[in-house]
């Protein structure tokens, strides 16, 4: 019995000893472990690194063990351009407050300031990443979280230049708070299910500011999208909840707020869609909401492809644009009702809020504008207003049944 | 200064005309009901500019021809002084053309001073609007005393073409240009459509209104030429100097033809 209790002790002890040795590994430049390689080396499972302020010219850093990685002064990781810099392939390790710096470039390897792959649980927070290919790469992940980063680049071309944040096969990841300017695509979803993607801000990058594909199940809420190459991209998806974000000034021949392209079953709301050319472009998408979104001066609010079947526009206010719908059909599938419309001249002799007469969205001077771009030249002349109130008594060449039966007489707050 | 007492005195008389104040009040309600109805947004701007582009022409050309017929005998009186024909001119345009965009100015400005619209943050769209409503009512008046000079003594003739004329400008010559681009849209005919748009006053005035206002839409367009020329502050300067030389020519071949005429 009592040799027992002795071996029970001894397990107690030992079960405190494996805990008490979680420990912490500091590494400085001036200090007893001098680079973040050999610190690493040094760290057992659920231990903690911490990164004191210097510069480590350091790269390929593999991160095995299921550590927390603390930055403390903003240490900046530099990779001199000669591969990766953070490659994280274990569970549950956290990285926060790191600067990383100048990953390589290549046309053949995505080379990414963190890589993380096949992993659950990683967290990336408040950190800084400057210049790299590609910022922080997940691959195959599950419940990741990316919070609170900084991310930013100076690329030029496309070919040259690498995504903000890149998802590929994630499951629940969260992304909040974080910022990315002059990468290719801000952030890039393929294959992703279940993200959340909240109050990031993603512009000044050269191609979208969020590219968005085969990603069921994703929402993303009240993020920012400004002056990005092409604007935002959204394809080959079901069941997005696009809710309260802001797509801003993107301004180009093919750039668009929001492009949207099969996209089914989702719910686009809130959102606001200013100073782009085109607000929300719309092709072989069905069975969407489209509610209480602003479109204000934008070139052309919307652009709906005929290729479009039963999406329902309700509550939008479409404020000050040049162009309030164009479509490329005389055939409509698609339902408007309930919106406000600043080109609607009607009347609301019952003063019920709601105009008396439809509102044709589509002008002629659209379908004008779409056989023959050069007579955008002609917006706002008297001629083009002129044949504008005559196609509207009697439609010959607008879809004669794309109207807001229900056009509100005031802005919808 | 001898101009500017003619001027003084066509001043006058325009008050005692009263419709001077008429043609401020136009403004004054139009802009006050798009404002109050429509509130303080660049949509009331846009409308305030797409009135301004059709009213100025029109009455620009109609009372600069008009107001030289009513005015003969004071200008026959004016011509037995010691005068040169130059400064009479001069008082005589400015007599006009002052009061005119004076009207035009204050008719658009005090609404939007009191709706406190004009120390929002558009204010250089509002400035530009009212450059623009000055050089075109500048421009107008002179164009008509052009025709009012022109046809001085046969007056049906001198109102029937600035009618026409601002007609044409207005209305038959976008006609023109959208024919153009759809007779001949598969050449690129973008640097001459944009030429014949410099061509015309009133398209100059919308083109630089278009700049500011849907400068997206044109952003969207799927041209180099155009990008090229509406991306930069490039097209607003040769919008802005196009019309400038617009201005000049009316006015140089009024008072030319003022110069010589045998009244």
């Amino acid at each position: 019995m009592k040799g027992f209790n002795h071996i029970a002790l001894a397990g107690v002890f030992l079960l405190i000893g494996s805990v008490a040795s979680a420990q912490t590994i500091t590494v400085s430049p001036n200090g007893e472990v001098k680079t973040i390689a050999e610190g690493l080396e040094l760290v057992q499972p659920n231990d903690t690194l911490i990164i004191r302020q210097g510069t480590y010219l350091e790269h390929n850093l593999m991160v095995d063990k299921p550590v927390t990685i603390i930055g403390e002064g903003r240490p900046v990781l530099d990779g001199e351009k000669k591969g990766f810099i953070l490659v994280i392939t274990a569970d549950d390790v956290t990285v926060k407050g790191l600067e990383v710096r100048n990953t390589s470039t290549s046309f053949m390897e995505d080379y990414a300031g963190i890589l993380i792959e096949e992993t659950r649980n990683t967290v990336i927070e408040d950190n800084r990443l400057i210049d790299n290919f590609f910022g922080i790469y997940l691959a195959e992940t599950d419940k990741a979280v990316i919070r609170n980063n900084y991310l930013s680049a100076s690329g030029e071309r496309e070919t040259s230049s690498g995504n903000g944040i890149h998802l590929w096969y994630s499951k629940d990841t969260k992304i909040e708070d974080n910022y990315v300017r002059g990468h290719r695509d801000g952030l890039y979803f393929e294959f992703v299910d279940g993200a959340h993607i909240t109050n990031n801000l993603s512009e000044e990058n050269i191609r979208y500011g969020i590219h968005f594909m085969y990603s069921d199940n994703c929402s993303y809420v009240e993020n920012t999208f400004r002056d990005n190459g092409g604007g935002v991209a959204v394809m080959y998806t079901s069941n997005v909840e696009i809710i309260g974000n802001r797509f801003e000034d993107n301004w180009g021949s093919s750039a668009y707020g929001m492009l949207l392209k099969e996209i089914n079953r989702s719910r686009i709301e809130n959102n606001h869609f200013e100073n782009n050319s085109v607000g929300l472009y719309i092709e072989a998408t069905s069975r969407n909401e489209v509610k209480g979104n602003t479109f204000r001066q934008n070139g052309w609010a919307i652009k709906l492809m005929a290729n479009s079947t039963d999406n329902m526009f309700s509550e939008n206010n479409f404020i000050a644009n040049s162009f309030e719908v164009s479509t490329n059909s005389r055939r409509n599938f698609n339902e408007f009702t309930g919106n406000y419309w600043s080109q609607y001249e009607g009347y609301d002799l019952d003063r019920d809020g709601v105009g008396d007469v439809p509102h044709h969205p589509v002008r002629l001077f659209t379908i004008l504008v779409e056989k023959q771009p050069q007579s955008l030249l002609l917006l706002r002349s008297l001629l083009i207003d002129i044949l504008d109130a005559a196609e509207k008594v009697m439609p010959a060449l607008t879809p004669e049944t794309l109207i807001d039966i229900k056009p509100q007489m005031d802005q919808i707050p | 200064m001898k101009a500017l007492t003619i001027l003084n005195y066509q001043w006058k008389d325009l008050i005692r005309g009263k419709w001077i104040f008429g043609y401020a009040l136009i403004y004054l309600l139009i802009t006050d009901a798009l404002i109050r109805f429509g509130g303080a947004g660049p949509k009331a701007l846009l409308s305030i500019s797409n009135v301004m582009l059709l009213l100025i022409p029109l009455v620009g050309m109609i009372y600069g021809a008009l107001y030289l017929y009513q005015s003969r005998e004071f200008t026959e009186l004016l011509l037995a002084q010691p005068l040169n024909r130059k400064t009479l001119f001069w008082g005589l345009y400015g007599g006009l053309a002052v009061p005119l965009s004076a009207a035009f100015i204050l008719g658009t400005l005090l609404p939007m001073l009191y709706n406190g619209m004009f120390f929002g943050e558009q204010i250089a769209s509002i400035l530009l609007l009212l450059g623009l409503g000055l050089i075109l009512t500048l421009l107008f008046t002179g164009i008509g005393f052009w025709l009012g000079l022109a046809f001085f003594e046969d007056r049906i003739k001198g109102l029937g073409f600035a009618l026409v004329g601002w007609l044409f400008l207005a209305v038959l010559y976008d006609g023109l240009v959208l024919l153009t681009i759809f007779v001949l849209g598969d050449y690129p005919i973008e640097k001459p459509m944009l030429a014949l748009t410099m061509l015309n006053p009133i398209d100059l005035a919308r083109i630089t209104v278009l700049l500011e206002f849907d400068i997206s839409a044109l952003m969207g367009y799927t041209g180099a030429v155009f990008n090229r020329f509406f991306g930069s502050f490039y097209g607003m300067i040769t919008a802005v100097t196009s019309m400038l030389i617009w201005l000049a020519l009316p006015l140089y071949g009024a008072t030319k033809r003022f110069r010589k005429m045998d009244f």
